[in-house]
Order: C-alpha cells, then sequence, then structure tokens
C-alpha cells in the first residue's frame, strides 16, 4: 500500500506524507519538507541592530512575536543592554498573548476537526455553536493582548531593542484583566470538550528537552534541561544539539546525542509540571498528562495547560503591572557589540538566536535552530512506531491516525524551512 | 449562489492568512456570505472552479509557478494577499545575491542535499492578478473593505495618496522630527498609518505610491540631515524587488 498525502492540511506551512508498506512491513516512511527556502539567516547579514527583529519577525506568521522576543533578547545581550523589570513583564505578558493564540488556533481550528470528523471548524459553525463560541471568545482575547502590548497580533511594532515605542493604558490592562477573568467559563467549558476526546492509545519513549523554569513554568531563561534531568547552560545550545540534513527536505532536522528528542508544550510541562500554577496542575489532573506521559496524541491536553496556565499568569502579571504602575523609560543605548545566544519557550518549544554584532552594529553572522526543526526527527520515529500498528485499519483510517500525530505536534513548517545555519565566519 | 473562496500560500509566513482568520468578530459573517472552499492552514477540504482566489506568498520555483498557474486556470478572480504575494516583500531582501551562493551558503555543497531555489518573485510576474491586498502583514479592515467590492462585483480600489497623509490626519507627531528616516512620504496609505501611531517609524510594507514625488522627499531628508543612503537601506527591507528592477 502506498499514501501519499501532498501538502497536509491544517498544519502551518508545505509538507508531505509518504508511506509505502508491503505485507505488513513500512518500506518507507518520511515527512517530506516541500516549502519553498526563504534564506532568513543571509537576509539578517548586515542588518543594522534596529532592523533585525522586525525582519526576524517576518520569518513566522504565528510566532512573530516569539521570534521578535527572542530576536531582541539575543541582540540586548549582545549589546551589553539591561532592560527593566517592567519590560520584562511585559513582554512575558505578551510571549502569554501569543502562546494563547497559537495554541487556539491549534486545539480549535487545526486539530479538533480530526476527533469530529470534519475537514475544518466551519461546519461546526452551525452544528457547535457554542464550541465555535468558545474558540472565538478565547481567541479574541489572546489577540487583544497582542494588541495591547505589541501593536498588533501578526508582526508586532512596540518592541523595540531595550524596551517598547509605547507602553498600554493602564484602563487598557484593566480591560483585559476583567476579560480574562470573564472568558474563565469558556476555558471551562474548553477542558471539558478535550477531557471528552478519543485520544488513541500509542506511547513512545522520547527525550524532552526544554528550559528549566526560574521559580515559574518557563518562557525566557538560561538553563536548558532534559526529561533524564541533564542541564545545560543556553549558551552551549549549539553543542548540545546537532542538526543535519535530509534529501527529502528543505528544513533541516537535529538530533541530541545522535537520538530524536521532542520539544513543545508536551515536552516543557514533562520538565516544569511542579512549575504549572495551581489551576494548570489541576487541568492536568483532569487531563491526565504529567512527567510520565509518553503519548504524543496528548500533546493537545498538554497544549491546553498551558493555555490555562496562561490566562491565569497574565491575570497575576497585569495586577503586578498595573501595582507597581506604568513609567515611561528612555530606550537604553548599546554599549558594546559583540556577540551572544538567546532562548525562548516560543508555542511550539525551544527557539534559539544567535547573533553575531561587528563594530558598526550590522550582523556580521546570524544562527537560528527552531523548534519544528527538532520536533521532526521525532515525529518521522512516532510514525514509523505508529504505522505498523495501525496498517489493518485500512487507507482511510491510518491516513488520518498518521495526520492527526503530525497535527498533535502543531509542526510549522514555514519557521523550520526559513532559517537555516550559516556559520559563523 | 454563495460565491466560492480558496485561500492559498507560497513562500510565507502565512501571517495573512492568520490575519483574515483573525477577524473573530467578522468571522462568522463570512462564512455565511462565502462558502470557504479551499483553506489548506485549516481545512483539509479541496476542490473546483472558484470565484476568488486569495493567494499569499512569493513564487521561487518552477514547482511554485505550476501550482499558481493551475489556482489561475480554475479561479475567476485572483488576488494577490500580503506584501510576499504583491511586491515580493521581505523574501526578495536576497534578491540581490546570486542564488546558487545563498543555497551553498544556507545547506553546503552536497548535490543531493541542495534544494532548488531561485529568487521570489510576485505573483503578478507570471499570472494576471486581478487586485491587491497590499501590506505586511494586511490589514485586516483592509481586506473586509476589499471583499466586499468584490462580493458585490466592483473593482476595490487602494489610496492613491501616501500613509503621510493619514499620518497628518490622525494627528501624530511627524517621525522625522526625532531624527529617524520614515518612509510615510511614498508608501501608499491604507494602514491608518499603524506603526507611527504605534511609536514606530513607517518602514514602508505596502509598497510605494503610484509615482512617489521624490523631490519634495530629498528636501525632508536633507533639512534633516538625512542622505539619499539612509532612504536606499530603509527601502531595502520591504522594496528592495522594485529597486532591482530599475
Amino acid at each position: 500500500m502506498k499514501i501519499a498525502v501532498n501538502h497536509l492540511a491544517r498544519i502551518e506551512g508545505h509538507a508531505n506524507l509518504v508511506i509505502d508498506s508491503a505485507r505488513g512491513q513500512v518500506r518507507e516512511l518520511r515527512l517530506e519538507i516541500v516549502e519553498a527556502p526563504r534564506f532568513f539567516e543571509p537576509m539578517l547579514k548586515g542588518c543594522h541592530y534596529s532592523e533585525v527583529a522586525p525582519i526576524a519577525a517576518r520569518i513566522c506568521g504565528i510566532c512573530s512575536n516569539s521570534h521578535t522576543l527572542v530576536s531582541l533578547e539575543a541582540s540586548e545581550r549582545a549589546l551589553g543592554i539591561e532592560v527593566s523589570e517592567q519590560t520584562r513583564q511585559l513582554r512575558r505578558l505578551l510571549a502569554f498573548g501569543e502562546i494563547l493564540q497559537s495554541h487556539l488556533v491549534q486545539l480549535y481550528f487545526m486539530a479538533l476537526p480530526d476527533y469530529y470528523g470534519v475537514a475544518s471548524i466551519l461546519p461546526l459553525v452551525h452544528s457547535e455553536r457554542a464550541l465555535v463560541h468558545h474558540a472565538l471568545e478565547l481567541k479574541r482575547l489572546a489577540n487583544d493582548i497582542l494588541r495591547v502590548i505589541g501593536g498588533r497580533p501578526v508582526h508586532p511594532v512596540t518592541p523595540v531593542v531595550g524596551g517598547f515605542t509605547r507602553l498600554p493604558d493602564a484602563a487598557e490592562l484593566m480591560d483585559l484583566r476583567r476579560r480574562l477573568v470573564l472568558v474563565l467559563p469558556d476555558l471551562e467549558a474548553t477542558v471539558e470538550i478535550f477531557a471528552g476526546l478519543d485520544y488513541p492509545d500509542f506511547e513512545r519513549e522520547v527525550t524532552a528537552l526544554s528550559l528549566l523554569g526560574d521559580g515559574d513554568y518557563p518562557v525566557f531563561g538560561d538553563t536548558l534541561v532534559t526529561s533524564g534531568g541533564r542541564g545545560a547552560a543556553v549558551a552551549d545550545f549549539r553543542d548540545l544539539v546537532e542538526e543535519y540534513q535530509v534529501p527529502w527536505s528543505t528544513a533541516k532536522f537535529a538530533r541530541m546525542d545522535g537520538r530524536d528528542y521532542m520539544v513543545g508544550p508536551l515536552a516543557r510541562l514533562r520538565n516544569n509540571h511542579d512549575r504549572l500554577s495551581a489551576m494548570a496542575r489541576q487541568v492536568a489532573e483532569a487531563l491526565d498528562v504529567g512527567p510520565a506521559t509518553a503519548n504524543p496524541y496528548r500533546i493537545l491536553p498538554a497544549r491546553l495547560v498551558e493555555v490555562v496556565h496562561g490566562v491565569e499568569r497574565s491575570i497575576h502579571l497585569i495586577d503586578d503591572l498595573l501595582l507597581a504602575g506604568l513609567q515611561e523609560e528612555e530606550l537604553p543605548a548599546p554599549d558594546r557589540f559583540g556577540a551572544a545566544v538567546a532562548v525562548i519557550e516560543a508555542p511550539r518549544g525551544l527557539l534559539f538566536h544567535a547573533y553575531d554584532y561587528g563594530d558598526d552594529g550590522r550582523i556580521r553572522a546570524a544562527d537560528c535552530i527552531i523548534p519544528t526543526a527538532q520536533n521532526l526527527a521525532s515525529i518521522e520515529a512516532d510514525l514509523r512506531l505508529r504505522v505498523p500498528q495501525v496498517l489493518d485499519l485500512g487507507r482511510e483510517d491510518l491516513t488520518r491516525q498518521c495526520e492527526q500525530l503530525i497535527r498533535a505536534y502543531d509542526p510549522c513548517i514555514s519557521c523550520s524551512t526559513h532559517l537555516l545555519r550559516v556559520d559563523f565566519d | 449562489m454563495k460565491p466560492r473562496v480558496g485561500f492559498f500560500d507560497f513562500a510565507s509566513c502565512e501571517g495573512c492568512q492568520l490575519t483574515v482568520l483573525n477577524l473573530e468578530n467578522e468571522l462568522l459573517d463570512l462564512v455565511e456570505l462565502m462558502d470557504i472552499i479551499e483553506f489548506r492552514e485549516i481545512s483539509s477540504e479541496t476542490g473546483g472552479e472558484l470565484d476568488i482566489a486569495f493567494v499569499e506568498g512569493s513564487i521561487c520555483r518552477p514547482e511554485d509557478v505550476r501550482r499558481l498557474r493551475a489556482i489561475r486556470r480554475r479561479s475567476r478572480l485572483l488576488i494577490a494577499l500580503g506584501a510576499c504575494a504583491d511586491t515580493a516583500g521581505i523574501n526578495a531582501l536576497v534578491s540581490d545575491r546570486p542564488e546558487a551562493e545563498l543555497v551553498r551558503e544556507v545547506y553546503g555543497d552536497d548535490p543531493e542535499l541542495m534544494p532548488a531555489a531561485g529568487h521570489p518573485r510576485p505573483l503578478s510576474a507570471f499570472v494576471q492578478v486581478d487586485g491587491r491586498v497590499p501590506g505586511c502583514p494586511i490589514d485586516g479592515q483592509e481586506f473586509l473593505a476589499i471583499l466586499q467590492a468584490l462580493l458585490i462585483g466592483r473593482q476595490p480600489e487602494l489610496p492613491g495618496f501616501a500613509v503621510c497623509a493619514e499620518c497628518k490626519l490622525a494627528e501624530l507627531p511627524c517621525t522625522f522630527e526625532r531624527g529617524i528616516v520614515c518612509l510615510g512620504p511614498i508608501t501608499r496609505a491604507g494602514c491608518s498609518a499603524h506603526c507611527v501611531a504605534e511609536g514606530d517609524r513607517c518602514r514602508g510594507c505596502r509598497g510605494m505610491v503610484d509615482e512617489p514625488r521624490s523631490g519634495p522627499y530629498y528636501r525632508i531628508l536633507e533639512e534633516h540631515g538625512l542622505d539619499l543612503d539612509a532612504i536606499r537601506e530603509q527601502l531595502r527591507t520591504f522594496n528592495l524587488a522594485g529597486e532591482v528592477k530599475k
């Protein structure tokens, strides 16, 4: 039996799935990444530090805020700029806004149709009115967080090297806070929906790699941790992870200790379960995801746990900001031009940017490692194990289960193709 | 019968399609007004003739050209969605370097591992384009206005004046007064000078207005101690494709 799904739907970007099997054996299995390369690293070469983040944001529409935030942090470290606590808190809130937005789009628009046997959420507008209502209410609020803090949901305007071009009004923050509380019933209903889904039974042990939260569930940080308990500094990321090429992909794959590994919501949750907010921990229990979860289909509930965490933490962050009072700040100037790396936990996992600046304040070399590139090998390994188990289901169900598995990782192909490595000179 | 509409993408970040999905207040009405036949990012449905195809992204490879032509053949109207499709946008930033050099730099020398890659081009380099929604990303409200025009059978119109005019109407302080180059005087309006309102400058993502008045612009630059190189550098980000053509 040969299965070829070209331009897989309900994922970000273009990938094909190719399976060739005979007599119960998988002869060939490939996730072909067919997105056109966009050469972002060459684009960044020669860029002035004030232009770098706006260009880096364009790598990906769905995680443009994460690219912006990690780009700014890498630049600031390279330029010796220290940002204020207020800036750090606003950036964290912006990061939560994007995690909510990206996760909600994936859960409701990309993943859920598989479990309802429909091609998209659109037919559910009539048959599942309440469900669509919850989806749009939550998504609208996530986007409004991005608007209030970053200026717009896709490709933020206000975050710049050293801080923000404009601060939110206290009244806008208070309104967001009020609505974050008002959506809790929608969130509860969402948890019920995802608690009721029939996730396929499948397990594969894989190492999880994430940031280690510093007292809190991680967004930014300096320390990496594996599910095996091994720690590493973010500065050593390049030594920990090895990128490699395969002929069927315009995106590079990545491995750690010669093996595939997982990043993203489930990896973060496995490594930082005890740092989840109180409400998120309860939801994790209700949805049956925790440090020992080895079923990749259950990345969906892990993603939802992070939504709950994001809502709760956003309320607290806004309280802290309002209590301290927002202060207008001068943007600090660079005091040197060097090289630095930064990592953020983007919606899909570890996102790494490294820059080397020349004395003219322009990029000499840029290097980025994308979450999806790190997950591709794990997705393929899952499929290799899963396909023989479900070969007797027949073509249609087999294909659906494979697609569900790929979608659970929420691969972002635009990202993974658009940033590939340039060697440091 | 409701008009049949499809959304497609090529080399891009898919942020313009996402901006359509971010119209939470209007999404339910849109679903009533049109049949969304294809939208790969959120739907596994495909097929058939279309009244309107919205296409995001630039065209880089022969297989992209083939797929674009196939979409064109089955669509009554084809609309470029966003800067990458309209002008090649930010993708064109690499257009001043040879393709082979870029591939080698990123993917190495092994011919088996080298993907086909070409310089990104706008849709109009290969097919007839019946309308365009400019911007990086598009402005959601402008998309709705253009869609409305298309649905009632009118040719959508884009503003023929510059962002600078919208900026003055909004009574925003001039970016040049901060000693920063702003592309507002030569960039097509329609975004309500969003980036200037947010405290940034205009980076020209919507492309140049028809026949920009360069004389007065150079004078503004001189008055603020800026030169041609400063503006050329600014134009690179979103308008390099136009520069190269000249």
